[in-house]
């Protein structure tokens, strides 16, 4: 039910709607519940015909850092001081 | 974006399971909360690859599963009042009510259609200004978001014939209900990566800071639940509960600020029904008063008989992660997915339809262990 898709922006179009590709496939959208502008070229998460959220292309290179690296997620997760953060991970 | 396709290189899975078998930390349940992630750890074979002493738990994630014969007996008498075209997402249709299914109405000549999106609804309210359009909106956080915004489309457009039936929850007072009951002993939960995108990871604080059990935000691929497997054992090898963000990708601490203020706009929480678990207060989501106009229950009060279960459905106890769906004496035999006497057995996220779907061959192994 929570299912979600990364789609990418292909054409902004009146009323707060979009048209995104959807892995080839397009779909109009609406952009009303997304946080800030939107642009030709993002790439935001389709929810219901909703786009919810950005994806963010560096945070998505840092968690697969994380997966190779297992000294990274000891460091991030294992250690009892100090408490781990977001912005550790 | 290329960096996504990474996400599915199956030769990162192999590290990231040798640190899972390496790490020590005695027998431990983790639990999921979503039901995308149920579907995704069974379809990928997740649970057959981790060591023994790892169990893995599904919770009350599926909203399908967790949506009451009462409401679902609500919505096939709202399908039935004339006038009314009831629309739903596809899920709900073939789940069994007290009596009958969305399905079994719509076969009766009622009409009940399925939306992919709220966006459709609005559309059918424009085409048919002769019909109401009631929504029956099922969902969490992640899916609230889609029908709080039609409600604003449809007061700004000046639509009078649009509605909506809300049984939506919220998963922090599920989550909440579920450890307080204390049934089952979870020493990690696995967090739902796009509830959490909405209403942000520090809304699972709550986990670490009053459970003590450690959390990690997870997206849906199978290296990303691998990940937060790990990086849940990390935190349990060393007595360490905190929560752990591994889907920042996608999910910002606060969340989606606008999406969730869409919703509190619209909605106020509220007690609602919970299969398996009954009233569980401040865990829904109801009109507001100024948006009475819009809301099902409002403008169209009915009388349900009341609501009740079949008496071998077991999905309860499957919900509240108490037993395995093949613990369930009617698992796969009077329960399939063709012929389904609970909801866990007919979404596609519910437990037993992952079961049966994709864990037939280590049905065994399950079995042995829950016998232990």
């Amino acid at each position: 039910m929570c299912l979600a898709v990364p789609a990418r922006i292909c054409e902004l179009r009146p009323d707060n709607m979009a048209v995104v590709d959807i892995q080839g496939t397009q779909r109009e959208i609406s952009l009303m519940v997304l946080d800030g502008e939107a642009a030709v070229g993002d790439y935001v998460l389709i929810h219901v015909g909703y786009a919810i959220e950005r994806i963010d292309e560096e945070e998505a290179l840092r968690t697969l850092e994380l997966f190779a690296d297992l000294s990274l997620t000891d460091e991030a997760f294992g250690s009892a001081s100090p408490p781990l953060t977001e912005d550790d991970v | 974006m290329s960096v996504l396709a990474s996400f599915r290189d199956s030769s990162r899975a192999a590290p990231l399971l040798e640190r899972i078998r390496a790490r020590e930390t005695g027998p431990v349940a983790l639990m999921e909360f979503c039901g995308g992630h149920t579907v995704a750890i069974f379809r990928s074979g997740i649970r057959s690859v981790l060591p023994e002493h790892i169990r893995m738990l599904s919770g009350p994630g599926c909203p399908v599963c967790v949506t009451s014969n009462m409401d679902l007996d609500r919505a096939a008498a709202l399908a039935k009042l004339p006038g009314v075209i009831l629309t739903t997402y596809g899920d709900m249709l073939k789940v069994p009510g007290s009596r009958e299914s969305l399905a079994q109405v719509r076969a009766q000549g009622y009409p009940v259609e399925i939306v992919y999106s709220t966006l459709d609804a609005l559309r059918l309210a424009g085409q048919h200004p002769d019909k109401q359009i009631v929504f029956f909106a099922i969902g969490f956080e992640t899916t609230a978001p889609a029908a709080a915004a039609a409600v604003l489309q449809a007061r700004a457009r000046g639509l009078k014939n649009f509605s909506i039936c809300s049984v939506m929850k919220l998963t922090i007072p599920g989550a909440r209900a579920l450890l307080d009951m204390g049934e089952v002993r979870v020493q990690g939960v696995i967090g739902p990566g796009h509830v959490s995108s909405i209403i942000g990871a520090d809304a699972w604080r709550f986990l670490p800071d009053v459970y003590r059990v450690p959390v990690a935000i997870s997206g849906f691929e199978p290296l990303d639940i691998l990940a937060s497997i790990d990086a849940l054992l990390a935190m349990l090898e060393k007595g360490n509960a905190d929560l752990a963000n591994l889907y920042s990708r996608i999910v910002k601490p606060g969340g989606n600020t606008k999406a969730w203020g869409a919703v509190t706009e619209v909605f106020e929480t509220c007690a609602s029904s919970w299969r398996g678990f009954g009233n569980i207060p401040d865990s829904g989501l109801a009109l507001r008063p100024q948006y009475a106009e819009y809301d099902a229950e409002h403008r169209f009060p009915i009388d349900i008989p009341d609501s009740v279960e079949h008496p071998a459905c077991r999905c309860g106890e499957v919900l509240r992660g108490v037993i395995e769906p093949v613990d369930c004496k009617v698992f796969g035999t009077a329960c399939t997915p063709e012929q389904p006497l609970g909801p866990c057995m007919v979404s596609s996220e519910g437990s037993c339809a992952a079961y049966y779907n994709f864990h037939q061959s280590t049905h065994t192994k399950t079995r042995h262990a829950t016998e232990q």
